[in-house]
């Protein structure tokens, strides 16, 4: 139902190629396609049209540009838009000069105030501040409750009294002067955006408490709806930026392009996940590639970049790719990838990996015990598995906890990969890998373009003359 | 940066082939040493498990006062108007949206604008096409030029996807049935039930309230406020317990007491964690065993949801076989016409409408007041 923006692409790509340039009716072709995409991604409808505007000045202006292949021309275009509208840069916190620095959360009711109070909380500690929550939201069963329970997980105090909203808050605020607290977060009952008492509520609160930051938090599976709100409660707070929660579904969050086009304030930070660490600062372009349906190819490469020493990473590409790789490098690979984080998270960040193995859970138990049997090899065994007989096996399966027919399975899983991994380098785009994850990464080499922001550099290494592509980066 | 890019392959392919590895050994069962769930295996278990822990099923309301007295068919309290009412609340806001179309003859111009109307009704792109060609085939054959009548056909179109014989909440004779509520997180799963538990015990049905939602923090307080108000009963488990222990001890006690129905609250999950997906297989299968019937699986829907709601109704179908949508904060400038989509493409049908924060305020749904309100 939701095939990404690519795939659509791809009729109209074929057909591009032969042309070499692009002709404005190319162009609206494309266009209709784009406007489908973002529609189907929950892009308001006005924004959509404003976007497409702007998209087409842009590419019929640089048709004069006949050197780039059209569709990673038009790729190219759209994707610059949509990080331009989403807001180029992340935001960037600045204290108070005279503490404490008082956040204001807002939104519908359901949208992640409460437990984003927390998020962000945690976030604020982890830059080295002391912050404080105050529970100002009076209003649903519990809410102060879950406060303080989130609150305890993160570490942080929870200020709330009953009574008025209102004055829960100016207190709050005080007590976190009190106490010498340099940050406080103040949660806020959800409210629907024509509710004109509660608005007028909110908009007294934000009065009492003269927050330096107001954020709107918004459900990434909110749909045309999105504009309204934002306007209402931009309306009346004057919102500095937004929260963006619940990234952690398939929605493709379009809301977050209606939102920023028409409160002007960045998307500050984005929740992606149930825990509490999973909240960050907000990466603009990330989005822009989900809500084209292209993953998140820049925070993989972040991530590996953190894990992996420059040197070693060549090491072990050069034996990968003279074919030399044995269990051991499979082990030392497997705990590098593991420190990346969750290998759940992982797979959803590859582009082009189908939506059943992206969408898969990844029992790391399984892991585990994968790590477990080749632990329990000897070194000979490890360096050549092919020696490994019956009687082996079951000393393996004994020492792992795991049954003969699980080492089997690891061990033909391993040859399969090292046959993979062999015909790697010198076949072209993604066919080697293709046959390891099924039919969906087919032909995605050079569709796919990230805005070509990160271009690989191709100094002289002892790598082939035509290096593994990952789609999305050339 | 190469060789950097070279290694993410080779770990997702590793990750990839670990992923398949273990989607294939879920599978077929006999590769696994399975350490099967205790709770999964029989009744008697689930009985002793619940003695142990002293923390899961406690009863906090008082018992049910009245033996209770069955009538087969459920209809929910004549609160009709304040469909009406309520949506003109929001509609205010958004009036004159037709206008430019009713101000002239049908052009091409008037398809747009209907598109653009759908859309923003968040009915979707394709459900929107759809219906246009629909209604396109129908003023070509009768050659249609007065807008008003168009809208009209628009408007019966759109019931017409909207239309099934039955809304009711199914309730059947015999041991305790059970609603199940299930949904993504914030919806107002735990609200709707407040809601329906107000509204069944108004009829004479004594009902007790199942806190499945063990995972968020205070949501099983925020589910007994509303026991306590509502006068129901509620069983509650330890936090980040077992919700179907849970569910299945409030069937228990349900069927101890003869009472007629058990509300089963559930943590909201989004549809896309396999895992959470299954736990919750588990509590439906756990909660139609005996003495136990699920007769209504509800999905809560938030009617700001755009087109993931789709996406999720399927998968959410998929898992527990929903029998009916929820459509809560209706009373919003949403106009949530995902339902439409989702009841047009999958059969669903929309039983429930939340209007606002009180009790009342849950209402059956009314499709020809939910067509106008797409267009006011």
């Amino acid at each position: 139902m939701f095939e990404s923006l690519s795939e659509r692409f791809e009729g109209i790509f074929d057909r591009l190629r032969s042309k070499g340039t692009l002709r404005e009716s190319d162009v609206d072709e494309v266009l209709r396609e784009i406007r489908l995409a973002l529609l189907e991604a929950d892009v308001n409808f006005v924004v959509v049209k404003s976007i497409l505007a702007r998209i087409r000045e842009a590419a019929i202006g640089a048709r004069v540009h006949e050197a780039l292949n059209p569709a990673q021309q038009v790729i190219k275009l759209v994707n610059e838009a949509l990080v331009e509208a989403l807001g180029g840069e992340s935001v960037r916190i600045q204290y108070a000069s005279r503490p404490p620095t008082v956040v204001l959360m807002a939104g519908l009711q359901g949208s992640g105030k409460t437990t984003n109070s927390a998020k962000l909380a945690r976030w604020f500690r982890q830059q080295g501040r002391n912050p404080l929550l105050v529970g100002a939201d009076l209003q649903r069963p519990a809410a102060v409750e879950q406060l303080r329970t989130m609150g305890e997980r993160v570490g942080v105090p929870v200020f709330s009294q009953p009574g008025d909203p209102v004055e829960t808050a100016r207190a709050g605020v005080d007590e976190a002067r009190r106490l010498g607290r340099d940050v406080c977060i103040v949660d806020t009952a959800g409210r629907l955006a024509i509710d004109a008492e509660l608005m007028d509520q909110v908009r007294r609160i934000s009065q009492a408490t003269s927050p330096d930051y107001t954020f709107l938090v918004v459900d990434a599976m909110t749909g045309q709806d999105a504009v309204t709100v934002a306007e209402s409660f931009d309306a009346a707070l004057a919102l500095d930026g937004v929260i963006l929660t619940k990234l952690d579904g398939d929605a493709r969050g379009g809301a977050a392009l209606s939102v920023k086009e028409v409160v002007g304030k960045p998307i500050a930070f984005a929740s992606t996940g149930e825990k509490v660490e999973d909240f960050d600062l907000f990466h603009p372009d990330r989005l822009a590639s989900r809500i084209l349906g292209m993953g998140d190819v820049l925070t993989l490469i972040e991530k590996a970049e953190q894990v992996y020493e420059k040197e070693e990473a060549e090491q072990t590409a050069a034996k990968l790719l003279e074919g030399k790789f044995t269990l051991d490098d499979f082990l030392e690979q497997l705990q590098q990838v593991r420190k990346m984080g969750p290998l759940q998270n992982l797979m959803g960040m590859m582009p082009g990996m189908p939506k059943e193995m992206r969408n898969a859970e990844i029992d790391e138990g399984q892991v585990n015990r994968v790590e477990a049997i080749i632990r329990s090899m000897t070194r000979d065994e490890r360096v050549d598995p092919t020696i490994i007989d019956g009687s082996r096996r079951l000393r393996i399966a004994n020492g792992s906890g795991t049954q003969t027919s699980d080492v089997s399975q690891l061990l033909k899983q391993f040859r399969e990969m090292q046959k993979l991994m062999k015909r790697m380098p010198g076949i072209s785009g993604t066919k080697s890998a293709r046959s390891g994850r099924g039919k969906k990464g087919k032909g995605k080499k050079g569709r796919k373009g990230g805005g070509g922001r990160v271009t690989p550099a191709g100094t002289g290494r002892t790598t082939p003359k035509q290096p593994f592509t990952l789609p999305g980066l050339d | 940066m190469e060789i950097v890019i070279l290694l993410v392959v080779l770990a997702v392919v590793i990750v990839a082939s670990l992923a398949y590895v273990g989607l294939r050994a879920r599978g077929s069962t006999d590769l696994e040493p399975p350490p099967a769930p205790p709770v999964e295996a029989g009744a008697s278990e689930v009985v002793v498990v619940e003695d142990e822990g002293q923390a899961s099923g406690t009863v906090l309301a008082p018992p049910p006062e009245a033996p209770t007295v069955e009538g087969p068919p459920v209809e929910v309290p004549p609160v009709r108007p304040s469909f009406r009412d309520r949506l003109a609340k929001a509609r205010g806001t958004f009036s004159g949206y037709l206008g430019s179309i009713r101000s002239r003859k049908v052009d091409a111009e008037t398809w747009d604008e209907l598109e653009e109307a759908l859309i923003r009704a968040d009915v979707g792109v394709a459900a929107t096409q759809q219906i246009l060609d629909q209604l396109r085939t129908m003023a070509k054959d009768e050659s249609i030029s007065d807008p008003e009548v168009l809208l009209e056909r628009l408007k019966a179109l759109l019931k017409g996807m909207l239309a099934t014989s039955d809304r009711s909440l199914h309730h059947q004779a015999g041991g305790p049935n059970v609603w199940l509520f299930v949904g993504v997180n914030g919806v107002g799963k735990t609200t709707t039930i407040g809601k329906i538990a107000r509204q069944q015990g108004a009829q004479g049905r004594s009902v007790v309230m199942a806190a499945g939602d063990t995972f968020r923090a205070a949501a099983a307080e925020q589910l007994a406020m509303w026991a306590d108000r509502t006068g129901a009963d509620i069983v509650r488990g330890s936090e980040g317990g077992d919700p179907s222990s849970v569910i299945f001890d409030a069937v228990e006690r349900a069927a101890a007491r003869g009472n007629d129905l058990v509300l089963g609250d559930t943590a909201g999950r989004l549809h896309t964690k396999t895992n959470l997906m299954d736990e919750l297989r588990k509590v439906r299968r756990v909660a139609d065993r005996d003495p136990g019937n699920v007769t209504e699986v509800l999905l809560v829907l938030d009617a700001t949801t755009g087109q993931n709601g789709l996406v999720q109704a399927q998968q959410f179908t998929d898992a527990v076989d929903v029998t009916g949508v929820v459509l809560t904060k209706l009373d919003g400038s949403a106009k949530g016409g995902i339902a439409l989509a989702i009841q047009a493409t999958l059969g669903i049908p929309i039983k429930l409408v939340g209007l606002g924060e009180t009790v009342d305020d849950l209402v059956e749904f009314d499709p020809d007041e939910f067509v106008e309100a797409l267009f006011a």
